[in-house]
Formats: structure tokens, sequence, C-alpha cells
């Protein structure tokens, strides 16, 4: 079983038909997600052909879902009207939204996310700044390569992109149930502990990894988490040990801030609770062979 | 982006919030041509962003033109905390009965916004969250009803404000809560929040953080930003996602957590190395194109410090060997430019072609590295040899 993404998963795109949509509906299609639709009011009842297949355009996300059946929503609108487009995918109560968006205002993503959980929490979010969720063999909502890696029985969450493909790819010839990118602004839908509860839950993953980057508490929070919940092996990567205070390191929510959010405090904060800390991305990843040999 | 006291106090007057006359001054003569206009007795405030101005010597009252002239002269040019004051506030004395304190800020720990307040103000923040942490009171606030004045009056008295001030001070706050957010502001604190002798309440002195993720709906072009090194100005013109660091081994890669990571494990290589550490964060994006690649050599190359370079791409969307390809096409821009030793490290898609690209290329001064470990040893190698 794959996490919050399989191939029962039905996928419309928000934004498709702006450039980034374009190209990343065509991947998805081409990695065999099943995409059956997009959402662009100003083009609506239109057709868009993509890798030979004829792709309907919504004027909404409510419209797409009672058109499709579509339950997941993958959204590439740009900064400036992303939280519209997140808050039409919390009205429509679409099951799952995979916000890719980078650079969207904070005081957005927290009023979209506090509407979320005023309407109830009827819609997983994840990211945004993401590169969404990849089920191998299953479905991929979102911007990761598809062919990085197979199936198998590691579960994976990351608050960023291209550490997640390093990981994935160094770990290919296992395979991953799901990986999960949770995006690397303050506010975020699906935190580090969603994805831990859900593959604790899922009896095809065996051990997980986590990697963390500096800012928030995220990292420690998942440490006491996985410290109560989790009986499965985890392994973590934390990035950002020399990042000086003050200063952002690419994401918006990479920041030093006093003492807070170090990476040597995520360190200790799993080390404390048991989880090994790989010092180098491939340290981590011969951490997990060791766990998947020792299975 | 944090925000000097001056343009905080700016702020809070676009938005309605009581605050006093206050003008920049650059030199002792702009201070005292200030302290003319303004009338009375002024205080000469150091316009530096880090806290214990008033410790360090940095906040004077005047009560002449001539006096102001000779404190600006005694704190233009003071060094607090590695912030050497360039530019002055003069601002409107205010005889104070009491001081308090308010904030309000994104809590990203819960996902909410987070409002402080305390009858006791003056003091750091932090000490009194340590030393009297039931003074302070913290009201969260949601982002989508946000604060009204039944919440300012409930945060007032949470406060701990007197009966007779609830009605005046939740006015105040309910101003500050509009400059955090129509300012998309991440941070809006005011220490102190004064009661004058005549009983009104003023925004004495102001800390404001804006999200720049929101610059594009608000018109900041002209705003006053910290003055930035020489190479992080012309990466930032170039539109690259560039933070010098100190040290000699430049850095690029593709996406923040590897490039991060990347300078964690060079630093971490530079160790058996004589000490050497990453002189750089360069994320060029996850296309990595030829012309970024350029761009950013170019930057990173111009750094004196720098004594060898180590570039890190993942290619996944972006595969390998196009990757390979704009190496190339950015070291033949480059040409002669291209002085000091390469590291490439390409992992991901399409690798072997991207290697073959590289050796074919056959460049005297780029070497290539299998693992990410074995590249950042070398370059830490390269760079203190």
């Amino acid at each position: 079983m794959a996490i919050f993404l399989n191939s029962d998963s039905k996928i419309i795109v928000q934004g498709m038909t702006g450039a980034e949509g374009m190209k990343h509906t065509q991947r998805m299609l081409a990695g065999g997600s099943n995409i059956v639709g997009g959402v662009n009011p100003r083009k609506a009842g239109e057709t868009v052909e993509v890798e030979g297949k004829s792709l309907p355009v919504f004027g909404s996300v409510a419209e797409a879902m009672s058109a499709t059946g579509a339950n997941v929503s993958v959204i590439f609108v740009p900064p400036a009207f992303a939280k519209q487009a997140i808050v039409e995918a919390i009205d429509a109560e679409i099951p799952l939204a995979v916000a890719i968006t980078e650079g969207i205002p904070v005081h957005d993503s927290a009023s979209a996310w506090a509407y979320n959980v005023e309407k109830g929490l009827k819609t997983r979010l994840i990211g945004p700044n993401c590169p969404g969720i990849i089920s191998p063999g299953e479905s991929n909502a979102g911007i990761t390569p598809w062919n990085i890696t197979g199936k198998g029985p590691i579960g994976l969450v990351s608050k960023s992109g291209t550490l997640t493909y390093q990981m994935m790819f160094e770990l290919r010839d296992i395979g991953f149930t799901t990986g999960i990118g949770i995006g690397g602004d303050p506010v975020i839908g699906t935190t580090h502990i969603d994805a831990l509860e859900a593959f604790e839950n899922d009896p095809e993953t065996k051990a997980i990894v986590l990697i963390g980057e500096i800012g928030g508490d995220s990292e420690e929070k998942a440490a006491e988490y996985i410290s109560k919940h989790v009986t499965k092996p985890v392994v973590a990567y934390v990035a950002g040990f020399t990042a000086p205070e003050g200063k952002t390191m690419g994401h918006a929510g990479a920041i030093v801030s006093g003492s807070a959010g170090t990476a040597q405090g995520k360190k200790e904060a799993f080390e404390a609770v048991g989880v090994k800390v790989g010092k180098t991305p491939s340290e981590t990843a011969t951490l997990m062979r060791d766990i998947i040999a020792n299975l | 982006m944090d925000l000097f006291e001056y343009q905080a106090r700016d702020l809070f007057e676009k938005h309605g919030v009581p605050v006093l006359q206050g003008r920049i001054a650059d030199t002792p003569e702009e201070a005292e041509a200030a302290a003319t206009a303004i009338g009375g007795t002024v205080v000469v405030k150091a316009q530096v962003k880090t806290g214990g101005r008033g410790k360090a010597g940095g906040v004077k009252v005047a009560h002449s033109p001539a006096e102001a002239r000779q404190k600006a002269e005694e704190i233009l040019g003071l060094d607090i905390k590695g912030h050497v004051v360039q530019r002055l506030m003069i601002a409107e004395g205010a005889k104070i009965a009491q001081e308090f304190y308010f904030s309000v800020l994104l809590d990203r720990s819960n996902r909410t916004f987070l409002s402080l307040c305390s009858v006791e103000g003056g003091m750091e923040i932090e000490q009194l969250a340590v030393e009297r942490p039931d003074a302070l009171a913290k009201i969260p606030v949601s982002a989508v009803t946000g604060i009204d004045k039944a919440l300012a009056m409930e945060i007032a008295k949470a406060g701990r404000f007197p009966e007779e001030l609830i009605d005046s001070v939740s006015d105040v706050i309910l101003k500050l809560y509009d400059v955090f957010v129509k300012e998309d502001a991440t941070l809006v604190e005011v220490n102190p929040l004064v009661l004058t002798e005549d009983g009104q309440i003023l925004a004495l002195d102001g800390k404001i953080t804006l999200d720049e993720n929101a610059d594009f709906r608000h018109e900041r072009d002209d705003m006053e930003r910290d003055a930035l090194d020489p190479l992080e100005a012309k990466a930032k013109a170039m539109d690259l996602n560039y933070v010098k660091l100190d040290g000699e081994v430049g850095i690029i890669g593709n996406g923040a957590g590897l490039v991060m990571s990347t300078l964690d494990v060079v630093a971490y290589a530079g160790e058996a190395n004589g000490g050497v550490k990453p002189a750089n964060f360069l994320d060029i994006g996850g296309g990595a194109s030829a012309e970024v690649m350029a761009a950013g050599l170019d930057v990173i190359l111009n750094d004196p410090q720098v004594k060898s370079v180590f570039v890190n791409v993942f290619g996944g969307i972006t595969a390998c060997d196009a990757v390979a390809n704009g190496i190339v096409g950015a070291l033949n821009t480059l040409g002669a430019r291209a002085s000091k030793p390469l590291v490439v490290r390409l992992d991901g898609n399409n690798v072997e072609e991207g290697r073959t690209i590289l050796k074919e290329f056959n460049h005297p001064l780029v070497a290539l590295a299998d693992t990410m470990d074995g590249g950042a040893n070398t370059a830490a190698e390269l760079a203190n040899g």
C-alpha cells in the first residue's frame, strides 16, 4: 500500500494550461499518472491534447470533480493566485491537494491553512513549495522525476525536493512505497508527523527515511512523535549545519533565528530518541541499507 | 526582511498607529536641522538592526538642536555589536508614565498567528518571558478571522492592562494588526508601547519583519535594505539565489536542500583538509540551465577567497547530459575567467551521458567526482593545496 496517493488516484491539475502546469502534466502522464483534467476558469470548456490524451479544462475544482471523479489536485498556479486556488480546492473538499508553487506569501499560506482547519480538514494539503508526492509504480502528483526510483518498502518524508531525489536515487534498487516532499515554507499542510503516522500504519512500509532542514521545529516534534508512536525503524538526515544565523538558505523557511531551528538541535533531538542521523545523504542511505538488510 | 526602526515608525504612521515625530539624519548637520524642525527635547537614536542600542550608547537625549548635533557626532560611526551606525532617527521627546509590550507574529510551530501582550514593558521580551512568564499573555490569532475589537480587548485584558486603558490600548492593537496584515509582516513588535503623562498611548519603538514573498503586492522598491556584499549584489542582479559565506570552496548546486547539504558535506571534508570551509550558498534551481550555470560560476570565480569550486548537481527533471552541456557552455562563455579548479559531481538521470560529455570536453580544470562525499573531499583538498 502506498500512502495518500495510489493507482486509483484521479488527478486534476489547477493551472494546467500555464507553462509549468503543461510541462509537468505531460511528465506526470508519461510516468503513468491518471490525469483526468485541468482547471482554468478562463479556458473552461476547452480541451488540451497532452501525451496523446485529450484533457478537458473545467471552470472550477468542484466542476472537475463532479465530471471526472477526481480525488487529487496538483496546483501549479502562480504565487499571486495560489491562495485562491488552494481555497477553491478546500471548498470543493477534494481529498488531496498538492501545492507545488514556490514563493507564496506566508499570510496567504497561513490563511489558507486556517481556512482548511475551519472547514474541518476535509482536504489533505501537501506543500506549498514542494515537489509533491510519488508512489512509485502507482502514481505521481508533482514534479518528482517519475523514473527516479522503483516500488519498494521504504517510506520517505522530506522538506527538500532535490534531497528527496538524491535519496530515492541512491536507494532505487530497494525502492519506496511513497515519497512525500512536504515543502520548505514556514507554513505547510502535511507535516513530518502526518507522514510518519501514515507510514507507521501502512503495512507495506517497512522503514522510514526522514529528511529535515534548518528552521522551525518540525523535526523536533517528529522526534518526539517517533519516540511515542513509531515502531518501524527510522533514519534521519538534517541539512544546514553550516548555515549562519539570520540568513535564509534558499527556502523561505530555512532560517536559523537565535538558538531555534538549528541543525544541531534537530540532530540531537533525533539521536535522543534513538533515531540514527546520517552525516551526509550517502551515509544516511547506507544506514537505511543496513536496516533493510537486517529486516 | 527586518526593517529599521524609522521604517517601522513610518509604517505605523501610515496605518494610524499613534507615534511621535521622527526624522532621519545621516550627518550631524541633518540631525541639528531635524531637531530644529521637531522643536523641544529630542532623542537621537542609532538606526541599527540589533538590540541593546541604549546600553551601547546609541540612544541619547538632546535638549537643543546644537546638542542634537553633538550627540549625532558621538553616535554616527559607533560600532554596536558589529553594526556601524550610518543613520540616525531624531525623535520627538515624550514624558513617559508607563511602558508596555505588544507584538503579533507568525507562529510557525502552530501554523497560526500569535499575539503577545504585557503591561510590563521596557525590558527584552525574552527576559520577561523567562523571569515573569505569568505577566506575558500569549493569545492565538486566527489567520482567517484576525483581531477584531473584542479580541483586541481580550488581549489587553490578558496582558493585565488596567480597566481604564483597555479601550485605548485595544484600539492601538487593532491598528497594529492592520500593519501586520496589510504590510504582509511576519512580526510587528512594539517595545515599548507607552502611556504618556498626558494619557496618550504611543508606539515608541517598533520592530517589523516583512515577508519578501509578498514583495510583488507592495511598493517596496524604494525601501532601504541591508547593504549587500558586492558579490551578493551581483548575484541578485542576475536573479541568483546566493549567500556569501566566509570560506574557500565555492559551491554550486540545484535545490535549496541539496545545496545546504553540500555546504555541510564540504565543511565536514574540510575538517581533514586544513579547516577549509564553503565559500557560499548558491542554488541554481531545479532547471540548472547553461545560462544560469555560467552566471553562477561567474559570481563564484569572482570571489577572491575561493580556491576551488564544487559543482554538485542532481539531474532530475533536467537530466545530467543537459546539465553537463550547461557546464561546457558556461566554461566556454567564461573562457580565461574560469581560472580555478572545478570538481563536478553529477548524479541522477542520464548520469553516464553527462559524464561522457564532460570527459570528452576534457577541460584541464575540471575533475569529475563519482559521489557527493568524494567530490566534497576533492574540492576541499584542492582548496587546501
